[in-house]
């Protein structure tokens, strides 16, 4: 426990900068029961009309699971990826692992525009060979999303690993395991929590990616953020206040259900 | 050796997913349309490029300056309050950071324009009798960013008050020093590592910033990431916008190195 404490006048401070944080999230929820076509206030009645296009319209429904689907494969490219990536530096230690770690953290470093100009590059070139895997494509989206996240996941599973005690890893390949049980059998049992959290990181920032895919899709991969993107650039369609609010909602949902298990599992 | 194979498929798919495809972009950069250096020095004396380039840095200078100086008012409670103090605080900083970038713009968009929350409150009230601007300008456009890089401002900050020896604050306050000089002059310069990774993070996020500028910005305070969108797909330019993102990229990185001299990278998280 500190035993310097805040005083008034930071305490001050704080709540004013935790009410500017949280206003704009507050303020979508009154806008969502507007019973207008446009963006306002409600004046009087209340609507829950915004919520009803979500499952009406099923360019909203096709979004989600477009999201879902690039989601879940960017995420299972990019958490194999890294975990193999990490366990051979954890276990090889090579002479440039900075070099190496370096090298693949640089999507994580470089301004996102420059990342979604390359991969506008790379998956136009694509496009001239295949027609289901280049630039407007499922497939090319979750590559590239698997590019964005894997510095990442990499992060997280080699911060799990750093804590992992070598001796056990040593034991093993003393009593004569190979490569593959000591990764399968002795590293990875102990770093699960790490790779679940790499899979899970990797799957909310490929759902909330738009800075690449802006540049990487037209009109046939729509995703979730694309759509929202069209809904607030032209006529600003408050069926996103509606859809703002439910991913307000789980994301606050999810955020104490963690704490709720990280609490448990410190007693 | 079988080790060292399971490095292998990751840095061979970044080789061809991204450092072979920057390549390309920087093919562009001194070919299209016409061979050699021509979009480089087309940077150089483009008065709308220099002047989107001035407004970034104006833009992403204020925002540092603003989100490092809120991040340290609210880590300080969130590190150092009470039990409940740090709870709230810890939920009033991920939260948001836990939301995309779309809902957050949205949510500012919902209270600055015409008809949004503010102006709406401000009118029914008679404070105001025609809406203020407050959004499709410069002023959303910091607003906007600097709620988005708060809790990134937090980390670092964070690390750096968690870490300092509270003997020397004791100290201080023991020999008679006030709340306010103790602050001042032993546990702002203790915290001197964190205000240095967090402005530093927080600049070079800005300085690459495009959605939250193309929203709120309303295509009126254009930045160079939303320049680099409109030479590639409104007026195709295809060599500008590949010379902006090369000078872009040295520049961020001549930025991280500048940081890697005054802060180890365990300080940052």
């Amino acid at each position: 426990m500190p035993t310097y404490r805040p005083g008034p006048v930071s305490l001050i401070l704080a709540v004013l900068v935790a009410l500017f944080l949280l206003l704009p999230l507050l303020a979508v929820i009154p806008v969502s029961l507007t019973p207008s076509r446009m963006l306002a206030m409600p004046t009087g009645e209340l609507s829950l009309r915004h919520y009803r296009s979500l499952i009406e319209d099923p360019r909203w429904l096709d979004a989600i699971l477009l999201s879902i689907r690039i989601g879940i494969v960017s995420s299972v490219i990019s958490t194999v990826l890294a975990l193999c990536f990490s366990l051979g530096v954890w276990m090889f230690q090579p002479r440039f692992t900075a070099a190496l770690v370096g090298f693949v953290l640089l999507p994580m470093v470089v301004p996102p525009v420059v990342s979604a100009i390359t991969l506008y590059f790379l998956l136009t070139s694509i496009s001239g060979m295949s027609s289901f895997f280049g630039y407007d494509t499922w497939l090319g989206v979750a590559m590239a999303h698997s590019v964005m996240t894997v510095p990442f996941a990499t992060v997280l599973i080699l911060v799990s690993l750093s804590q992992l005690d070598r001796r056990i890893d040593l034991a093993a390949r003393g009593l004569g395991a190979s490569v593959w049980e000591r990764a399968t059998r002795i590293i990875m049992p102990n770093i699960k929590f790490g790779i679940v959290t790499a899979a899970l990181l990797s799957f909310v920032l490929s759902w909330e990616e738009i800075g690449v895919t802006l540049f990487i899709t037209s009109v046939n991969a729509i995703t979730l953020p694309r759509l929202m993107w069209m809904g607030l650039r032209d006529n600003i369609d408050p069926a996103i206040a509606a859809l703002s609010v439910i991913l307000i909602i789980i994301t606050v949902l999810v955020l104490a259900l963690r704490s709720v298990v990280v609490k448990a599992r410190g007693n | 050796m079988g080790a060292a194979l399971l490095m292998a498929p990751l840095l061979l798919f970044l080789v061809l997913a991204y450092a072979w495809p920057f390549l390309g972009v920087v093919k562009w950069s001194v070919t299209l349309p016409t061979p050699g250096l021509g979009q480089y020095s087309a940077l150089a004396t483009d008065a709308l490029v220099q002047s989107v380039f001035i407004r970034t840095l104006r833009i992403a200078l204020i925002v540092t300056v603003v989100s490092v100086a809120a991040a340290y008012a609210i880590t300080m409670v969130w590190v150092r309050g009470s039990p409940a103090q740090r709870i709230v605080a810890e939920f009033c900083i991920l939260v948001p950071f836990w939301i995309s970038v779309l809902t957050r713009a949205f949510g500012w968009v919902a209270l600055l324009s015409n008809r949004g929350l503010i102006n709406t409150w401000l009118q029914s009230i008679g404070f105001i009798s025609e809406p203020l601007a407050l959004v499709r300008n410069e002023f959303g456009v910091i607003v906007g960013m600097t709620h988005f890089l708060i809790p990134f401002a937090v980390f670092p900050l964070a690390s750096a008050m968690r870490s300092l020896d509270e003997r020397v604050l004791l100290a201080a306050r023991g020999l008679g020093s006030s709340r306010m000089r103790t602050f001042w002059t032993v546990f702002v310069p203790m915290t001197r590592s964190g205000i240095i990774g967090s402005a530093m993070i927080v600049f070079v996020f800005s300085l690459g910033f495009f959605v939250t500028p193309a929203i709120l910005g309303g295509g009126r305070s254009v930045m160079i990431a939303e320049l680099i969108y409109l030479r590639i797909f409104q007026s195709p330019d295809w060599g500008l916008g590949a010379a902006i993102s090369v000078v872009l990229v040295l520049f961020v990185g001549a930025l991280m190195a500048l940081l890697f001299r005054y802060v180890r990278p365990k300080q940052l998280i």
